[in-house]
């Protein structure tokens, strides 16, 4: 099995190579974003403005309903029971007490729960999205410690609770290798994320290093981090006959309904899920047990079902971002240009999912170098399927990579900021090719200057009181992403038009940005567009994930809309002022077409329809596979700067002052980027700070599965944090915008310990940075 | 949460009676009730006491009488407290967070239970001292907010209370009523050390009620001061924190009071430290030795042995700057 699925990757790897390069050789032209998004020339409409969220009166207001907020006639409430071994079977299970409690319509587990099949695993056929690809409660064997094994149905929350807790359980625990130096005994494994393997090599890198005239040869370490969206996990499920409507909090509602249907057996479009609200995402907002055992419960009980995760499920059953060892090394000669750049090391994962924390991203689009060597190694752990956590790969990668080059920095007598500008590469040093647009130096220069950085002092020479300051400064990076799926519907009527696609609004504006988007694509106002998602019977298969919606959505709407026009323009006939131009000919104004540069030649959508006598017209299209992001090197990138306060009695830390300098492209509305650009830095702030999952390596299990116990930042531990960009258009992204959501976490924790060591002389490779270690 | 039933006690007999009857008494709720949700704790009758003594009064002989009823907030906002005591405003501040404190009461602060995660585990881990006699899991474990001073094989949890640490320093003499009648203790003597029955936090005997903590006259704690050292930086339990109280004459200490908190299984009076200090020239040197001796005896586990430098230089830098004395 394991040779034949070898055999197949190889061959896919192989053809996938050849593709790779047959569309790099290609001509722009026959690109995606070959000719750029017209979009981009639009300098005086909706895009760009800072807009204030759509959805914001309704949330105030309370609104705005969440996945657990939809009261369904006869509805039942679940609760959970999580093993606590982590490995073994279930040897004896005791449910009499629990279904004699209060209120309690049943009790289910392996012994009566629904025959289903696994959840189809995430990334393993294109709308698949389990978490893990575990037997969802069919027999006695538990796989990890904190795994589901009982469920308790009941008419209220707190009945379905008490009721969880008189579940007895007992088991024969089997050997399971919860310890990270056992797992690495028993053999590590290469790493693949994406269907590629993370693993990379060019000219001899270790030969480089051991000559070069300057090195740094390090080992960082970063822990495992827990999800904590402030909404937690929750599913609202009802069947109707073979019907299954699901009220989720998700960040894919189609993958998902396609994934249920094929736990149940049933079609997918026979499962609709809604997600119209979230309560922040993060990549933990996918299909886990939860939902399939709310919808299995549902159809057990024959009455509607509302499972809410507490906290500690949350850290119980949905992955988070898991453990790293990483060395980085570089070699560099008299003038600080890298003959070598080695970035490898360790993760951990579970034998039940397919993500090893490809730590090594950042690495291979970064920095020009003579040789490279990139190699991310799989330790196997019986615990929780870990899973994407924003900027999984870059976030803890760069922490590594970004200190290792601050230590060389130091080491040759360097500004940090001139060292990585000396390293600036002309083409991708992976793949070799050209890049969409790059304006690295531009953020650093800019942010530089903003934040101050020419009067920064030698390390440990600044001191008010008991406190040494210091400031650092790291590269933030993540790529241009759009995944395949996408589809888009426009419904144009006289007086407006409506937006129709299956992606997600988690909190960070897609609503809002789309909508504005849409209004100047359409030469409409803002009202008069309405912008429909979050809803699985919608066109497209969109993930809100690798901070790859705007993209996906706006090639989406780009085909949709280049659809429409043809159709107008058919409609239109001879009898218009648009006669005989094409659609690369026009442009949406003022609430109809006109002719690009002579808007004389106009009409409006209410004039073309009401003379074909039509109310509305319909158009759906599919965008160009992403071809672009194989044919260009696409990242976004931004130079953060950061100043710290530690306390020279107690070695306290306060970050007290924080500048992210963006290169993202064009900035669609300059208010919710800059939430999401902060709020990535906030959570940078917590990686860097105090984050850290206690995962017990006795037993395999999460000690802090709370918000008491696992630390996130808080108010105070928050500074005032200014963020600013380059506002440079991409010319071969749609709108000319890569996406906002997840650089902000990253270079957050390097910027920190680089601060650190500047304020104190000690550096610290070692996430959290705790008081302890400034000591 | 198991199910229980909920009374309001009007005055203090009804509150007793219905204890003896097998009630918990009920503060704010801000720990008992999360202890309930997490079945640690699952009383079958609660007793809400909030409406008894809710009054802050000044004694006859200088010293305040502090209702068990009073609010966190209301003790931490009381003028004659932030003038006269302001350790006790500062420790209180330095704690949860200002909803919490709203809630919590002096009475229930009290009677908080350890943050060990090993406690609150109920189905997962060991602990003695929700199950006495069946081991800790904590010991070999994730230890880094437990205790260096005071720990037994059997526990190693600390108290996680800050404004126990101050009263601690104050001479706090807590009031305690009962159906046979009525007693008071030090504050220092509630707390028990763990031992071999770490399952019993206190010394109040079933039924009985704290109904007011009194603090005497002390002319020196108006020159006191509580310090928090944590993780982040609000809302966490400290690792260390000392709450201090120094008279100087002459360059000599006349008069000095300690305790520490986060390094125990209860609030810490730093006795040996202050013996040492009494008399003696307000130095640093000094204040480093007495340091030194109060933690001579610290055992450290192995995620917390930085606590008992931290503790030190905690407790150094907190008597330099109440003395004037340059770090």
């Amino acid at each position: 099995m394991k040779v034949v699925e070898d055999a197949k990757q190889a061959v896919q790897g192989a053809a996938s190579a050849v593709m790779a390069k047959a569309v790099q050789m290609a001509p722009d032209s026959w690109m995606p974003g070959g000719k750029p998004d017209p979009l981009i020339r639009a300098q005086h409409g909706h895009v760009g403005r800072p807009v204030s969220r759509v959805d914001g009166p309704v949330k105030v207001r309370g609104a705005a309903p969440y996945a657990a907020e939809f009261p369904l006639d006869g509805m039942l409430y679940a609760s959970l029971v999580f093993s606590t071994i982590a490995k073994g079977k279930i040897s004896a299970l005791d449910t009499t007490a629990a279904e004699a409690a209060p209120g309690v319509a049943l009790v289910m587990s392996y012994r009566n729960a629904p025959r289903m099949k696994p959840m189809p695993l995430f990334m393993t056929s294109e709308k698949a999205c389990g978490g893990n690809d575990l037997p969802v409660m069919q027999d006695a064997k538990v796989y990890w410690n904190g795994e589901p094994v009982a469920l308790v149905l009941a008419e209220t929350q707190e009945q379905a609770d008490h009721a969880a807790a008189l579940v007895h359980v007992a088991y024969d625990e089997e050997h399971s290798v919860t310890a990270l130096a056992e797992a690495k005994a028993k053999g590590v494994e290469p790493g693949q994320f994406m269907g590629q393997p993370l693993k990379f090599e060019n000219g001899s890198a270790e030969e480089a290093l051991a000559h070069a005239a300057h090195k740094v040869d390090q080992y960082y370490t970063t822990p495992r981090h827990s999800h904590n969206a402030i909404e937690l996990h929750a599913v609202t499920v009802a069947w109707d006959g073979d019907h299954l409507r699901v009220h989720d909090a998700s960040q894919m509602v189609a993958h998902t309904a396609w994934s249920l249907g094929h736990v149940f057996g049933i079609d997918e479009d026979q499962v609709h899920v809604t997600s119209p609200f979230v309560g922040g995402g993060f990549g933990g907002k996918g299909l886990w047990q939860h939902q399939v055992l709310a919808a299995a419960a549902s159809k057990l009980a024959g009455r509607p079902v509302r499972l809410m995760l507490s906290r500690e499920g949350v850290y119980r059953i949905v992955g988070g971002r898991t453990i790293t060892e990483q060395r980085v090394a570089l070699g560099a000669d008299a003038d600080g240009r890298f003959d070598a750049l080695i970035h490898t090391g360790t993760t951990a994962m579970s034998h039940h999912n397919v993500l090893p924390e490809p730590f090594i991203l950042p690495a291979r689009s970064a920095y020009a170098t003579k040789t490279m060597k990139l190699d991310v190694e799989v330790a196997y752990l019986d615990m929780v399927a870990n899973t994407f956590m924003r900027a999984p790969g870059e976030a803890v990668g760069t922490f590594a990579l970004e200190s290792a080059i601050d230590e060389l920095a130091l080491d040759m007598g360097l500004d940090p900021i001139e060292l990585r500008l000396r390293n600036e590469p002309d083409k991708d040093p992976t793949t070799g090719a050209p890049f969409s647009s790059r304006e690295v130096e531009k953020a650093f220069r800019d942010g530089a200057e903003r934040f101050g950085w020419s009067k920064r002092q030698a390390p440990g020479t600044r001191r008010e009181g008991e406190w040494l300051i210091g400031t650092g400064v790291a590269t933030a990076t993540y790529p241009y992403y759009r995944m395949p799926g996408g589809a888009a519907r426009i419904t144009l009527r006289a007086d407006g038009a409506t937006i129709d696609i299956a992606a997600h609004d988690m909190g960070m504006g897609t609503a809002t940005a789309q909508t504005q988007v849409a209004a100047d694509r359409l030469g409409l106002t803002m009202e008069q567009v309405a912008f429909n998602y979050g809803d699985s019977t919608l066109p497209g298969t969109v993930m809100a994930g690798g901070s790859q919606q705007t993209a996906a959505i706006g090639a989406s709407v780009m085909a949709a809309h280049r659809t429409l026009v043809t159709e107008l323009l058919k409609l239109a006939g001879n009898d218009s002022p648009l006669a005989g131009l094409d659609a690369d000919a026009v442009t949406g104004v003022n609430g109809g077409l006109a002719k690009i540069d002579d808007s004389s030649a106009h009409e409006s959508y209410a004039s073309i329809l009401s003379r074909a006598q039509r109310d509305e017209l319909m158009v759906e299209a599919e965008p160009p596979s992403p071809l672009e992001t194989m044919h260009w090197s696409m990242h976004s990138h931004g130079a953060m700067f950061c100043e710290v306060r530690v306390n020279a009695v107690t070695g306290e830390l306060r970050v007290s002052r924080f500048l992210g300098s963006f290169d993202c492209g064009r900035i669609l509305n300059p208010k919710t980027a800059a939430s999401q650009f902060r709020g990535g830095i906030i959570m940078g702030l917590g990686l860097a700070l105090m984050e850290e999952t206690q995962y017990d390596e006795r037993k395999g299990r999460i000690m802090n599965p709370s918000l008491a116990e696992y630390h996130v930042p808080v108010h105070m531990d928050v500074p005032e944090i200014e963020v600013m960009w380059t506002d440079v258009p991409d010319p071969h992204a749609p709108m000319g915008a890569r996406g906002v959501g997840e650089i902000g976490i990253t270079g957050v924790a390097a910027a920190v310990a680089n601060a650190v060591f500047n304020a104190t002389g000690k550096r610290v490779r070692d996430l959290p940075i705790t008081l302890d270690k400034l000591l | 949460m198991t199910p229980f039933s909920f009374n309001r006690a009007t005055d203090q007999s009804e509150a007793l009676q219905l204890a003896e009857r097998g009630g918990r008494y009920l503060g704010g709720g801000t720990n008992l009730v999360d202890l309930m949700r997490e079945t640690v704790e699952h009383p079958a009758a609660l007793v809400d006491v909030t409406g008894l003594s809710r009054d802050i009064a000044e004694t006859p002989d200088g010293g305040v009488m502090i209702g068990a009823g009073v609010t966190n907030s209301a003790l931490a906002a009381h003028p004659t407290i932030r003038a006269r005591y302001p350790v006790l405003a500062r420790a209180i501040l330095a704690g949860a967070s200002a909803q919490i404190r709203n809630m919590a009461t002096v009475g229930g602060n009290l009677l908080q239970r350890t943050r060990c995660t090993y406690f609150y585990d109920v189905e997962g881990s060991r602990c003695n001292k929700r199950r006495p006699g069946e081991g800790c899991d904590a010991r070999g474990g994730f230890n880094r907010i437990h205790a260096i001073l005071g720990a037994s094989d059997a526990c190693v949890a600390t108290h996680p209370s800050d404004m126990c640490v101050a009263l601690a320093a104050l001479d706090a003499v807590v009031h305690l009523s009962s159906a046979s009648g009525t007693r008071t203790l030090p504050l220092t003597e509630l707390h028990r050390l763990p031992g071999d029955q770490p399952q019993i936090d206190t010394v109040l005997h079933p039924g009985e009620l704290i109904t007011a903590v009194e603090l005497p006259a002390a002319s020196i704690a108006a020159h006191s001061t509580y310090r928090k050292v944590r993780d982040r930086a609000s809302y966490a339990f400290a690792l260390v924190s000392v709450a201090a109280a120094i008279a100087v004459e002459d360059g000599r200490v006349s008069d000095v009071r300690l305790a520490l908190g986060g390094v125990a299984h209860k609030p810490w009076r730093a006795s040996r430290a202050e013996e040492m200090l009494r008399g003696k020239a307000a130095s640093l040197d000094a204040f480093r030795a007495a340091a030194e001796a109060e933690l001579a005896d610290a055992v450290p586990l192995n995620d917390n042995g930085f606590k008992i430098e931290l503790a030190k230089r905690t407790m150094t830098a907190v008597l330099a700057e109440l003395a004037g004395v340059d770090a």
